[in-house]
């Protein structure tokens, strides 16, 4: 199944919220206030947040103006292509060896999301090694080992409460030993203490710069599509610590919208790499910025 | 704290108004422009706060003025009533079975945090003397129901397993169980599923049918965005849920999902979790939260956490020590260790009237602390008890012993010095109520 399928299915409980919305908005006859109004509530109602529903609409409005546009249809182009625009990014592409990171705060799927990975990087032929550096929540690395079983991949692994560099360092050797392709790092999710994380964190940063500087190094954060606004104050404590290379969104198959990606992008420019649409194995995909927000007008 | 970022904007609009005194309606327009984006920012639902704000313009500007206050004071005054009939107005306690055990199943989507929650929940009733039983119906996320074991162990509660097999049959089990071992409350661990899944909330349905649960706790990450009153509405129309508990309300939470639940589902908040430890867990009262927000401190939860934190006994003698000039280093120790039972400083501070958003819990360094405990802790008793005692050759000792320098430690001392000698100013002065002894 494809990106636009999958991500149709995951969306189309999505689309009946706010795609009706988009909807009623653009089938209303004169492009008036109360047709502003509208589309600001749909798209303040996708997690999108003031500021880039404001930047955007006023891109909207200006060209609207410029080009003298009255039709609803060449209007609602004009809007998915300022959406479009405003989340696409280049991402150059992957060197191996390759080393990425990935953190988050809790409960937003980093565990899952490595499993997945690993399990695309496994698809396209590479050897992969997982790293269970979340050693702080109860059983994290079983659940880790689940997923790596299931992809085919190996694990490295220490007791709970042990060092998570330490596994990263471990990790790294025994992939250098194998010659592996593909590191992925599972991290703890942890917010409320923010000087440990980012302690932990540039320790890990370190010991990757340190025992891989040749590879090919990236640093993800995982964040809920159900999160809301509170998703721009996680890319910022966490790139305090790291430099964010991208975003891995997950959780875009129950009726949450995402848009906060476009909140972050008013701020940030911070690229979505990966979506999460489902429980399976295969379900995270390469994320398309048109299909994306296609998804959500449709 | 949770609703900072929410509070900070509040106050900024409030503050924006004092200057002004009295306000012309074109004026009380603008605030409410303010306060909507703030409430939008902090991720309260859009429909919620579109209704929030009608209603307090129409307050603000209708019949409902009292005599006596300026518009100020009034809006501010609607605002915070307003706020708190949003978060349901009185705290609604946990359902207590008439016949034990009090069955208490647990629910959500995916990664809210319900396995930590059943631990913090046996947390509580465990220090209300109450027999608790878990029973592990995750059958399906790798590795959850491990989690719930070590969660358990953590709380020296029993997890009743049965591995991976039907969690309708489990639950069933566990009740038999929990009646066996004249456990007072069960509290059933169910996994996280989406609210759209139909397959999984039938499962819900069936858990529910078979053993009838006297509480259906709905528990919700407090990030969600707008969804979530979609997910809460779900799961009620479905389950009939007795209650929501939010969780995650420490960090930069926004906690906007709190104001829009009660709101949308008419069902209460009955707790929050704000931490990792098994004692970050509080009952939810919607108008100390309210006065949270509007950064006007939770005395009450502030008196309570101190008072679970010491005994009156211990309260008594501490005061009597401070009269007579008779605190000691070891004392201190204590103290540090209380507050931080208590949750931490940052955590404390929020609670104080005048702090609310002013201080993160980033501002205050909590290794400083526990270079103050090692410190201490390299002490002898005796030289704890007698600090005058501690000349060159000791405090060379003290430092080389906790890790620290022969500065880190005169400065201690000398703030143990100073600290006493305000107790014993603020004691002899009989500032009546200055019990808390920081």
């Amino acid at each position: 199944m494809g990106f636009f399928s999958k991500l149709k299915e995951g969306l189309k409980k999505t689309k009946d919220n706010i795609g009706k919305k988009f909807f009623s908005a653009f089938s209303g006859r004169a492009l008036d206030d109360e047709f502003y109004d509208s589309l600001e509530e749909a798209m303040l109602t996708a997690d999108m947040g003031v500021t880039a529903t404001e930047q955007i609409l006023d891109e909207f409005k200006d060209e609207v103006y410029k080009n003298k546009i009255t039709d609803p249809e060449k209007a609602k182009d004009l809007l998915k292509r300022i959406m479009v625009d405003s989340i696409s990014y280049e991402i150059p592409d992957y060197d191996y060896p390759l080393v990425i990171l990935l953190a988050g705060v809790n409960g937003v799927g980093k565990t899952t999301a490595v499993g997945k990975l690993a399990n695309h990087f496994r698809s396209m032929g590479k050897s992969v090694v997982v790293a269970a550096a979340d050693t702080f929540r109860a059983a994290a690395s079983d659940q880790l080992e689940v997923w790596a079983e299931r992809a085919g991949v190996r694990i490295i692994k220490h007791q709970e409460g042990s060092d998570p560099a330490s596994v990263v360092f471990d990790a790294i050797s025994s992939a250098k030993a194998r010659r592996d392709d593909v590191i992925l790092v599972d991290t703890a999710g942890r917010l409320h203490n923010k000087k440990n994380l980012m302690d932990e964190l540039r320790k890990i940063h370190k010991v990757i710069i340190r025992e891989l500087p040749e590879a090919d190094y990236r640093s993800y954060i995982v964040l809920d599509a159900t999160t809301g606004q509170n998703a721009l104050a996680q890319v910022e404590i966490f790139a305090e610590a790291v430099d964010i290379d991208g975003i891995i969104l997950t959780k875009l198959d129950g009726t949450a919208k995402g848009g906060v990606v476009m909140a972050i992008s008013a701020e940030q420019e911070i690229p979505v790499v990966f979506v999460g649409v489902g429980e399976q194995i295969d379900d995270l995909l390469p994320f398309n910025p048109e299909e994306f927000v296609d998804a959500i007008f449709e | 704290m949770a609703f900072d970022n929410l509070s900070e904007k509040l106050n900024h609009v409030f503050s924006k108004m004092r200057e002004k005194g009295k306000l012309t309606d074109l004026e009380v327009k603008q605030a409410m422009r303010e306060i909507r984006v703030a409430l939008l920012e902090a991720d309260v639902n859009y429909q919620v706060a579109k209704d929030f704000i009608n209603t307090v313009s129409e307050k603000a500007s209708g019949e409902d003025i009292l005599k006596g206050l300026n518009s100020t004071q009034q809006v501010i005054k609607i605002v915070n009533d307003e706020l708190i009939s949003l978060m349901g107005s009185t705290h609604s306690k946990l359902v207590v079975a008439d016949r034990p055990p009090t069955v208490i199943m647990m629910c959500g989507l995916q990664g809210a945090g319900k396995t930590t929650m059943c631990g913090k929940l046996s947390q509580t009733l465990k220090k209300q003397n109450k027999k608790v039983l878990l029973s592990a119906c995750d059958v399906y996320r790798p590795a959850a129901i491990k989690q719930l074991q070590i969660v358990g162990e953590k709380v020296k509660t029993p997890v009743f397993t049965e591995g991976q097999i039907n969690p309708v049959k489990i639950a069933k089990d566990a009740l038999d169980e929990a009646k066996k071992q004249g456990a007072e409350v069960l509290i059933i661990d169910t996994a996280g599923r989406l609210h759209i899944d139909e397959k999984l909330m039938q499962e819900l349905l069936d858990i529910k049918s078979a053993v009838k649960p006297d509480e259906i706790l709905l528990v919700v990450d407090s990030m969600t965005g707008q969804d979530a009153v979609n997910v809460a509405d779900t799961f009620n129309k479905q389950l009939d849920i007795t209650g929501v508990i939010l969780t995650k309300l420490d960090g930069d939470t926004r906690g906007g999902a709190a104001l829009s639940i009660k709101a949308v589902t008419g069902k209460p908040i009955k707790f929050i979790g704000s931490g990792e430890k098994m004692d970050d867990i509080e009952p939810f009262y919607p108008d100390r939260m309210a006065s949270r927000i509007l950064g006007m401190g939770d005395v009450m939860t502030l008196i309570e956490k101190a008072q679970e934190a010491f005994s009156e006994e211990e309260a008594i003698k501490l005061q009597k020590k401070m009269k007579n000039n008779s605190f000691t280093l070891q004392d201190y120790l204590n103290q540090l260790e209380s507050v931080r039972k208590m949750g931490g400083i940052g955590k404390l501070m929020q609670m104080i009237p005048g702090f609310g958003g002013k201080i993160s819990e980033d501002d205050i360094d909590e290794s400083k602390i526990a270079k103050t405990k090692a410190i201490i802790l390299s002490m002898t008793p005796e030289e704890r008890n007698n600090p005058d005692i501690i000349k060159a050759s000791r405090r060379k000792r003290i430092a080389a012993g906790s890790g620290t320098t022969i500065q880190d430690v005169n400065q201690l001392l000398k703030q143990f010095d100073m600290s006493k000698e305000m107790m014993r100013r603020v004691s002899k002065n009989g500032m009546r109520g200055m019990k808390f002894p920081f």
